[in-house]
C-alpha cells in the first residue's frame, strides 16, 4: 500500500506568535518551529498502516520554507521512506484554497501514487481546519475527517470520526484522505537508529517550476483572500491582587458582586 | 439586491443557534436566503424559525443520502452557480469548516474562515487567540465565510421565507458514506465555547479527585468547566474540556483559573474573557497578568470558601 502523510512546520504553541506587521502573514522567524503535534500522530498513524500490509511505502507531503526540512527529518527519523519538499518563495502568503491546490499538485505526482493519505485534523497555527478536506476534494476522493480509529481492510477504510459534535462512522473505498484527531494514537519517539537512518532517505526538493505549479497560482499577490491589516490586541492589563488572609473566597464573591457578575 | 446565502445549521431537525447568527450577519451583505439540507420533513420543522430571523428566501435540499458532507457541498456549488450570492455563510464546527473548505476549492472562491465580524469590506479575525485583531478581504466573487459562533448578536427580522426546492446534484467526486451516528450526549452544564462563565483547573488542582471541586463551584456559578493543558496531559480532566492553543478558544463573560499557572499556551485561549479571576499560590504566575482580580493564595481554601459565598447569595 502506498500511504502519504501530509506534514506540517508550526511555530511552537509554547512560544509566543507573531503577525508580520508588514503583510499580515505568520511571522515564520519569530517563533521555535516545531513539527505540528497532530501531524507526528498522522506520521504514527502512516507507520502503523504499513506495519499491518507488507510491502508498504510511507512518502512525507510537505510544503514550507527551508526550514520545514526539520520536521521532514523527524518524520523520516520516526520512520517514514521517503520525502517530497516544495519549497519555493513564491509560496509565501498563500492562503487556504491556493495552499490546497499546491498540495493536491503536489500529492498526484508522488510517482509511486497513493492509497491512501494521512494528514493532522487541523493545524495548530492556521485554524482553517479545512485543508485535508480541500485537499481530497481537489483530489476527488473521500475525505474521511478527524479520525479517532482507522482501518483499512480490503481496499476500503473505515474511520471512527469524533468531533465536538459526536461521534460518527465512515467508510469509503481507497483511494481516499483521513485526517486525524488527537485520540488517534500516541506517537513514537525516533530511536537512534531512525535518526541515523533517517539521513539517508531521499527528499526531493522541489520548486514550484518542477512541481509543475503555475506561480501565478500561488503566493502572497495572487491569493484569494487578503490580511488587509493587523494589529496586537492591546494586553488585559493586570487589576487587583490580594494575599490570601483566610478570606479570598470572600473577597472575589465581593468583587464578583460590585462588577455585578453573581 | 444580492443573495446571501447561509447555511443552516441543524441536528436531526433541531436547529442550532449558530445559524440566526448568520441569518443577522447576511442581513448586513445582502438579502438572506436559508440553504437547508437534511432528511425529508427538515425544512417544514425550521421554516418559522428561519422566517422570524429575517430569511427572505428558503432552499430545500432534501436527500436521503447517506453520502458524508457531500450533499451540502454540491447542493451549495449550484446555488453559486445559479444564484451568483454576495457571499456564502456557514458556522464554524467541524463539519460547517470542511463543506466550507470544499465549496471554496470547488467555486474558486475565497475563504475567510474563522471570523469574528462581517461587513461589506471584509470580515474580523481574532487570531492566535484574540492576541491580535486582523482584517481581510476576498479577492474573488462570492467568498465562503465561516463565522465563529457566539460572535454575533441575533436580531430578529421578519422575512418572506419563500421556499424553493433544489436538486442535490451527482457529485463529481467519490464520497465517505455514513453507517453510524452517535451524537454527543452533552452533561447538565453548558458547553464550553458558549458558557457565560466558565470556572478551570489546572495543574495546581493536584488529581483527578480533585477537580471535584473545580466542578462544584462551576456548578454553584451555573458554569462550564475547563482545564489547562497541563491539568489534561496529567490525566486530571479530558482532553474536550482543554482551554488554549492546541484547545478550546472561550470568551466568555467571567472566567475563574484555578491553579492555573497562565502559560501563553493557556492564555491564548482564554484571554478574551471580559472578567478574569486567578487562584494560584504563586504570586509570580503569568495569569496574574491578565486576571482582573487575584488572589495568592490555597485554591483548596479559597474555592470552598467562594463557592459558599456563591450559594449563600442565591438561596
Amino acid at each position: 500500500m502506498n500511504i502519504v502523510v501530509l506534514i506540517k512546520q508550526v511555530p511552537d504553541t509554547y512560544s509566543e506568535r507573531k503577525l508580520d506587521g508588514s503583510d499580515g502573514t505568520l511571522d515564520r522567524e519569530a517563533t521555535d518551529a516545531v513539527l505540528d503535534e497532530i501531524n507526528e500522530r498522522a506520521v504514527e498513524a502512516a507507520l502503523q498502516l504499513k506495519e499491518a500490509n507488507d510491502g508498504s511505502e510511507v512518502t512525507v507531503v510537505a510544503m514550507g520554507p527551508d526550514r520545514a526540512t526539520d520536521a521532514i527529518r523527524k518524520a523520516l527519523s520516526m520512520g517514514a521512506d521517503k520525502a517530497v519538499h516544495l519549497s519555493d518563495e513564491a509560496l509565501h502568503g498563500s492562503c487556504a484554497v491556493q495552499t490546497s491546490k499546491a498540495l493536491a499538485t503536489l500529492i498526484s505526482s508522488v510517482d509511486s501514487g497513493y492509497d491512501i493519505v494521512l494528514a493532522g485534523n487541523e493545524a495548530s497555527d492556521g485554524r482553517s481546519g479545512a485543508v485535508p478536506a480541500m485537499v481530497a476534494d481537489l483530489l476527488g476522493v473521500p475525505a474521511l475527517t478527524h479520525a479517532r480509529e482507522v482501518t483499512v481492510e480490503g481496499g476500503s477504510v473505515n474511520v471512527t470520526r469524533e468531533t465536538d459534535d459526536g461521534v460518527t462512522k465512515l467508510t469509503a473505498e481507497l483511494p481516499a484522505l483521513v485526517s486525524v484527531n488527537e485520540k488517534i494514537n500516541e506517537p513514537r519517539y525516533p530511536s537512534f537508529k531512525g535518526i541515523m537512518a533517517a539521513k539517508k532517505k531521499p527528499v526531493s526538493t522541489l520548486s514550484l517550476a518542477d512541481a509543475g505549479i503555475d506561480a501565478s497560482q500561488v503566493g502572497l499577490a495572487n491569493a484569494l483572500s487578503t490580511v488587509t491589516s493587523s494589529q496586537p490586541k492591546p494586553p488585559k492589563s493586570a487589576g487587583e491582587k490580594v494575599e490570601d488572609e483566610g478570606d479570598g473566597g470572600s473577597k472575589i464573591a465581593a468583587y464578583l458582586v460590585s462588577q455585578k457578575l453573581v | 439586491m444580492a443573495e446571501v446565502l447561509v447555511l443552516v445549521d441543524h441536528v436531526e431537525g433541531e436547529i442550532k443557534k449558530s445559524t440566526y447568527e448568520l441569518l443577522t450577519a447576511a442581513r448586513g451583505l445582502g438579502e438572506p436566503s436559508a440553504v437547508v439540507v437534511g432528511a425529508a420533513g427538515t425544512a417544514g420543522k425550521l421554516a418559522d424559525g428561519l422566517k422570524a430571523h429575517g430569511a427572505a428566501k428558503i432552499y430545500v435540499a432534501e436527500t436521503d443520502s447517506t453520502d458524508f458532507l457531500t450533499p451540502q457541498v454540491a447542493v451549495l456549488a449550484s446555488l453559486v452557480e445559479s444564484a451568483n450570492p454576495a457571499a456564502v455563510l456557514i458556522s464554524v464546527s467541524a463539519d460547517g469548516k470542511e463543506i466550507a473548505g470544499r465549496l471554496a476549492v470547488r467555486t474558486d472562491s475565497a475563504l475567510l474562515g474563522d471570523a469574528v465580524g462581517v461587513s461589506p469590506d471584509g470580515v474580523t479575525h481574532s487570531v492566535f487567540g484574540g492576541a491580535y485583531i486582523a482584517e481581510a478581504k476576498a479577492n474573488t466573487d462570492h467568498p465562503v465565510i465561516t463565522l465563529r459562533p457566539g460572535s454575533i448578536e441575533i436580531e430578529q427580522a421578519d422575512g418572506a421565507g419563500a421556499e424553493q426546492s433544489v436538486e442535490v446534484p451527482a457529485s463529481s467526486g467519490r464520497s465517505a458514506t455514513v453507517t453510524a451516528r452517535e451524537p454527543l450526549v452533552g452533561g447538565d452544564r453548558p458547553e464550553l465555547t458558549e458558557a457565560s462563565v466558565v470556572v478551570s483547573g489546572g495543574r495546581g488542582v493536584g488529581s483527578a479527585e480533585n477537580f471535584e471541586l473545580v466542578e462544584k463551584l462551576a456548578d454553584s456559578l451555573g458554569a462550564a468547566v475547563g482545564a489547562s493543558r497541563a491539568a489534561v496531559d496529567s490525566g486530571y480532566y479530558p482532553h474536550q474540556f482543554q482551554v488554549g492553543q492546541t484547545g478550546k478558544t472561550v470568551s466568555p463573560q467571567l472566567y475563574i483559573a484555578l491553579g492555573i499557572s497562565g502559560a501563553i499556551q493557556h492564555r491564548a485561549g482564554m484571554q478574551t474573557s471580559k472578567t478574569i479571576i486567578a487562584v494560584n499560590k504563586d504570586a509570580e504566575a503569568p495569569i496574574f497578568e491578565i486576571a482582573d482580580y487575584g488572589v495568592v493564595g490555597d485554591l483548596f481554601k479559597v474555592a470552598p470558601q467562594l463557592q459558599e459565598e456563591i450559594v449563600k447569595r442565591k438561596s
